[in-house]
């Protein structure tokens, strides 16, 4: 449930950058003034156990198939809000980086779905409150796997809210919802229930690593927390905001946008929309024969073009892009010789 | 089993390529970070039915690569890993989005195909020049980059921490895995019971050794600061070409679309 780049708008990409990087910055001044320094090579040590736990499958009873450790939940669980919120942008960020697994420019979305719900929402205001202050058992999986729920629905929600929003994907919001939230509450449950297999195992051998991070919170912070939640909420409102100016410019928002809400606001309105569509219609390349069906093209008829033209400037998308990819390739062989024989000259 | 050694050795082999001696490598990696972002931005930046006009940004990837003296085969291996990920979401333009938008002779082309190609057009462009940022840059050094323009201290240290263990990590939990393997039957044993007292193992390993490297580190004069850089980093006359050429490069074909142009001088369909 990574967001990749290429199905995100710039908007949207760049409003929950700016926003990750506020929350990224606000944690490191709290991890910075609060934690013993014992915990930053933890939290580091602790990233890396994530990103190897996840490598190691197991299988889910009842399904047949395999599933791995998120993690989110259990770093908040073992570091606190804040630490575990660093750990987990720092892992989604060698993700992105190494792995190309959910894109640069939509790290911020993934560090908001993936990191800022588990540790802002799910552990402090249901984990926590539900276990309350004495540690037991059968509260530690209740509250485990609620936690865990909450914070992958709402998390999927933010991929289903960022995809719909940024217009490249035409899933419906109804039907990617639909979609989306059912797999992650199964995928919840079962978050839930291996995050509580591993806290409870770390109660039973070492049971002071657990408390150590229970009383390492300040319980001066509360205030903040319903705070972040304001700034996750308003980062999800400006990108969604921002993005319905962008379609102002021709990005064919407008289509996801009037699909979502009904065909209804087409007609109202009719000639901008209109025109926005001939203006994506002269943008695009590949595809500038464009027909629009019947009954649109009759109210709006936008410079009527001859069939056989229209299939010219087709055919010129394609001989263009034919070029222009045969050019990239004569470029890379070029240099490929050229390197070729400055090495082999290099080693005379 | 196979395919957790195989991407452990992919991810070394990625560590491995920024080691190179190459014009690229030498850039500072300021110059390189700001170019990547800038790029992905103008890619993302195009219209859902656009094809054609992203071509020309191929070449930065090309270039690269081959400057960086970059194995491509690998990358290109390693970018249709996750090429499905993204086109698991569209795929389904073709479902929703039915709008006729081109036509050759009986056949009907939906938007919906030409914004999945887009998509699947984005995928490429943007993972491949993700991959080859840390070839040719390094980690360490991308989040030294990062912190010259203002990432926050404790994160970058957080990075370069976490960036230490994973390898050591990584083959701790491969052997864990290749243990466990050996000793199930099918499917006994690999259910999440075991697995949850496994990862607890590990968790606890993970934990002490953390406490240990860090007395050692202490003991040996670590004051919260990595010191990584080994190239001399300067923005230089190098970086302001590579920086200024290639931006204007993205505009330049992000305003005008070449492939297209190029294809109506040939078809003569020029207006």
């Amino acid at each position: 449930m990574h967001m990749a780049d290429a199905l995100v708008s710039p908007a949207v990409g760049g409003t929950l950058w700016a926003a990750s990087a506020a929350m990224i910055a606000y944690s490191s001044s709290r991890v910075r003034k609060n934690l013993d320094e014992r915990k930053v090579p933890l939290m580091g040590a602790l990233g890396a156990f994530v990103f190897a736990a996840q490598m190691i499958n197991f299988t889910i009873p009842a399904t047949g198939s395999s599933g791995h450790l998120g993690g989110g939940l259990l770093l908040a669980i073992l570091l606190g809000p804040y630490a575990a919120f660093l750990t987990i942008a720092s892992v989604l960020m060698v993700q992105a980086l190494f792995f190309a697994d959910g894109g640069l420019l939509a790290l911020g979305c993934n560090i908001i779905n993936l990191g800022a719900f588990p540790a802002f929402i799910a552990y402090p205001l249901i984990y926590k409150k539900l276990v309350g202050r004495k540690t037991c058992q059968s509260r530690m999986v209740m509250a485990g796997v609620i936690a865990a729920l909450v914070g992958l629905q709402l998390g999927s929600l933010g991929v289903v809210l960022q995809t719909v929003v940024s217009g490249v994907s035409a899933l419906p919001f109804n039907t990617f919802l639909l979609l989306m939230q059912p797999i992650h509450l199964v995928i919840g449950v079962v978050e839930g229930v291996v995050t509580v297999l591993v806290v409870s195992f770390i109660y039973r051998a070492r049971p002071e690593v657990l408390d150590s991070a229970h009383q390492d919170k300040p319980l001066g912070e509360l205030p903040m927390r319903p705070l972040l939640a304001i700034l996750i909420i308003s980062a999800l409102l400006i990108g969604g905001g921002l993005s319905w100016f962008a379609s102002e410019s021709p990005d064919g928002l407008e289509w996801s946008i009037a699909r979502i809400t009904g065909s209804d606001e087409l007609p109202e309105t009719d000639h901008k929309g209109h025109k926005q569509l001939a203006a994506i219609q002269e943008k695009t390349a590949l595809l500038p024969g464009y027909s629009l069906p019947a009954e649109t093209r009759d109210a709006h008829d936008p410079t009527p073009t001859a069939a056989e033209e229209r299939i010219g400037t087709s055919l010129a998308g394609i001989v263009g892009g034919t070029i222009t990819l045969s050019f990239c390739l004569l470029i890379g062989i070029f240099l490929k010789r050229r390197a070729h024989s400055q090495r082999i000259q290099a080693s005379r | 089993m196979l395919a957790i050694d195989g991407s452990l050795l992919d991810f070394k082999q990625l560590d491995l390529l920024a080691m190179r001696q190459t014009a690229i490598h030498r850039l500072d990696p300021r110059a390189k970070v700001l170019t990547t972002l800038i790029f992905i931005i103008c890619v993302v930046s195009f219209g859902r039915y656009e094809i054609s006009a992203m071509l020309p940004f191929l070449i930065y990837p090309v270039v690269l690569m081959t400057v960086g003296d970059l194995p491509g085969g690998y990358l290109l291996r390693k970018i249709l890993i996750v090429i499905p990920f993204a086109l698991v979401i569209g795929i389904f333009n073709p479902v929703f989005d039915r709008q006729v938008i081109m036509q050759f002779g009986p056949f009907e082309i939906w938007g919906g195909w030409i914004s999945c190609m887009s998509i699947l057009m984005r995928a490429i462009l943007t993972t491949s020049v993700a991959l080859i940022l840390v070839a040719v840059t390094g980690f360490p050094a991308t989040c030294e980059a990062l912190e010259k323009l203002g990432m926050p201290k404790v994160f970058a240290v957080q990075l370069l921490f976490l960036y230490r263990y994973i390898f050591v990590l990584t083959d701790e939990s491969v052997r864990t895995s290749r243990a466990r393997q050996l000793r199930t039957f099918g499917r006994r044993g690999l259910g999440i019971r075991q697995f949850g007292s496994m990862i607890g193992h590990l968790l606890l390993r993970t934990w002490n050794r953390a406490e240990r490297i860090h007395m050692a580190m202490l003991s040996r004069g670590f004051s919260g600061e990595f010191h990584t850089t080994h190239r001399q980093s300067r923005f230089g006359r190098e970086e302001i070409v590579f920086m200024g050429g290639w931006i204007a490069f993205f505009v330049l074909f992000r305003v005008y679309n070449a492939p297209q142009l190029l294809g109506r001088l040939f078809t003569g369909t020029m207006p």
